[in-house]
């Protein structure tokens, strides 16, 4: 499918949506109102995006912890997430789960994970379940590109595939599992290439480029909604910030990195300005437009922080709801 | 017109055979579950039955295993899911501990996690140590999870329907040494209530609460003490968590006397958590201190002589009530 100006000008306004939140939400943690820590995904916004844009209404999402992005560019309410991620009696979980566990079921969002890897057996599950009930689904499933390094990736990965799930399986390498570089940490660094042992179709497209990772995950979408199985495409980008907020805030936080290659990044590889440039050059895009978007995010992120900050504390005897699931639901 | 008999394994695969053919979000999935019937025989029939859709056939991958039944069970079905031994349920334990306990509560009360983990447990057939052990404690130590451990044919068929029809991911730990042994068990639908204990022997001189394995040696080592005029009560939780712990406080009450049996380690083994609230709750009543038969802190041995030296026997339990005579 052809994406047209205006399918262009909401992915952009979806990407900027998604910096103003982890741009704020780090502001906010450095005030004290994100409890325990988050993890933002600036510089990854093009794959959550691109990946998103090709999933229909009624299409699963599997995420990691890494994944205010993806349930943002899913459709999930920003109030109810900034309020999750504020720990408030308003959030998703009210409280309960955080920044790492983020879902809304009415939108098919089925929930983010703390486990590093672990979401894609979840994944696979999913479109088991999607498969025998004849539902007409697809799982899209992140993980990154650490979580390539679990067990979990292969045994999710061979079933999925040995059972023709519609599992779409997008891995966001965005280079560093922790502090450890991808070419430490993976053998052979082209993780896409490992879905051969899967007899999978495995695509590496540039994650910085969010219509080549749309274009990867529309086609991977269209050939498991044909019933004909999971795909697995690895997005290239880089996490501009550390690997949590906490983490930023600690002294020394960055000394993994080599001199200047976050600089680089964002000076060359920066998806937004990528995107911004290219929109600009179709003349889809003006200065002015791409400030007005912004002034627009910011402000529903605005909106949605007093939401949180003026929402209620869970009660304490909160703490023992849903533990067990009541009978005959 | 006697009762039919039939084994616990066929009671284990008529409750799941009952429950796929009443509720089509119901299905089986495992290593070696399809064609050959189950490494212990116990899922016998149901891929001839049901066909590969229903009764899924997996590789040596325990964590696809419970990872993919969680997904399904979010996504509306009901999984059962078999790992063939509790000792290999370790290569899982993130799936179970961490997702599938807690999906609910992470999940803003919204998701069902209806599906059941089976896995035989228990030791007594020289398997070793990587094949004998007994982790019900692991798993009743997770809020999130209930725990059921059936000793009888009759149990296992009417709690694994029950197990199946909740809304909540229940461990159903089978005994292996029990796979063989028969018993009365109604061809018809029935269900027994999770957190209900059964009283299988009644006496009035000491309680055994016992489940598993041992509950057969529980029960000879009763008729042995009743030839010696020692009354005993034998009293099975069958399920763990939630624990029928008011039966059992009702028992210490008219025996005043309390013998805990299991077949797991003796260190923070259930018993130690059933002696606790026994202390607590009924104190008074005691009239010895509470006695626990359980494996001392060793690992299981493939020596028949050693297994059985490890593992707790009838004698064993028959010392013990004496010892708190």
């Amino acid at each position: 499918m052809r994406l047209s100006k205006e399918d262009l000008l909401g992915m952009y306004r979806r990407m900027v949506r998604i910096r103003q939140f982890e741009e704020g939400i780090t502001y906010h943690s450095l005030q004290g109102h994100v409890p325990g820590t988050g993890h933002v995904s600036i510089g990854e916004e093009a794959v959550a995006v691109g990946a998103c844009s090709a999933l229909e209404e009624r299409d699963y999402l599997i995420s990691t912890h890494r994944a205010h992005g993806h349930v943002l560019a899913r459709g999930a309410s920003m109030p109810v997430i900034v309020a999750e991620v504020f720990a408030k009696a308003t959030g998703c979980t009210g409280g309960k789960g955080g920044s790492m566990h983020l879902s809304d079921f009415d939108r098919y969002i089925l929930g983010t994970n703390g486990i590093v890897g672990g979401g894609i057996n979840i994944a696979g599950g999913v479109g088991l379940a999607i498969k025998m009930q004849k539902t007409n689904q697809v799982c899209l499933c992140f993980f990154g590109d650490g979580a390539a390094n679990r067990g979990t990736f292969h045994e999710g990965l061979n079933l999925a595939s040995l059972w023709k799930v519609p599992t779409v399986y997008v891995c966001t390498n965005n280079q560093y599992a922790l502090s450890m570089p991808q070419g430490k940490g993976c053998a052979n660094i082209d993780i896409s290439a490992r879905a051969v042992a899967y007899d999978l179709p495995g695509q590496r497209v540039d994650g910085t480029d969010v219509v080549a990772v749309y274009e990867a995950v529309k086609s991977a979408v269209d050939r498991a909604r044909r019933g004909e199985g999971p795909s697995l495409i690895e997005a290239v980008a880089y996490r501009l910030r550390g690997h949590s907020m906490r983490m930023d805030t600690m002294p020394g936080s960055s000394a993994y990195r080599p001199k200047g290659e976050v600089e680089d990044w964002w000076q060359n590889k920066d998806p937004l300005k990528i995107f911004k440039q290219k929109l600009k050059g179709l003349d889809y895009l003006t200065d002015k437009m791409a400030d007005k978007i912004e002034a627009e995010c910011k402000q529903e992120f605005d909106e949605a922080v007093k939401f949180a900050l003026t929402s209620p504390e869970p009660s304490p005897e909160s703490a023992f709801d849903w533990i067990y699931a009541e009978e005959g639901r | 017109m006697a009762q039919r008999q039939i084994s616990y394994r066929e009671a284990i695969a008529e409750a799941i055979r009952e429950e796929m053919a009443r509720d089509e979000k119901v299905f089986l999935m495992g290593e070696d579950v399809g064609v050959l019937g189950g490494a212990f025989g116990a899922t016998k029939g149901l891929f001839q039955e049901f066909g590969e859709d229903r009764v899924r056939e997996t590789p040596i991958s325990e964590t696809a295993i419970i990872g993919f039944a969680l997904g399904a069970a979010m996504a509306g079905m009901r999984p059962i899911a078999e790992i063939m031994r509790v000792d290999w349920m370790t290569i899982c334990m993130d799936e179970i501990v961490n997702q599938v306990a807690k999906m609910h509560y992470l999940s803003g009360g919204r998701p069902r996690v209806a599906m059941v983990i089976r896995a035989a447990t228990e030791g007594g057939i020289g398997l070793g140590a990587q094949h004998s052990q007994s982790f019900e404690s692991w798993f009743v130590h997770v809020p999130g999870l209930k725990v059921v451990m059936p000793s009888t044919p009759y149990d296992a068929k009417g709690l694994l329907k029950a197990a199946i029809r909740d809304s909540n991911p229940v461990i159903f730990l089978e005994p292996g040494v029990l796979y063989g042994t028969s018993g009365p068990v109604p061809a018809e639908d029935y269900l027994i209530p999770l957190g209900k204990a059964d009283i299988k022997r009644e006496g009035k001189d000491t309680t055994i609460v016992v489940w598993g394995t041992l509950v057969l040696k529980a029960l000879n080592a009763a008729q042995t003490l009743a030839n010696e005029g020692i009354e005993v009560e034998v009293v099975d939780p069958r399920s763990l968590r939630p624990l029928d712990i008011e039966t059992i406080i009702e028992s210490v009450k008219k025996t005043g006397r309390l013998v805990v049996a299991h077949e797991a380690m003796r260190t923070c083994g259930v018993g130690a958590e059933i002696a606790a609230l026994v202390q607590e709750r009924a104190f008074d009543y005691l009239d010895a201190p509470i006695q626990r038969v359980a494996a001392p802190d060793v690992i299981i041995p493939v020596n028949r002589n050693l297994e059985r030296t490890v593992l707790p026997q009838e004698e064993h339990i028959v010392e013990a009530v004496k010892s708190v005579r």
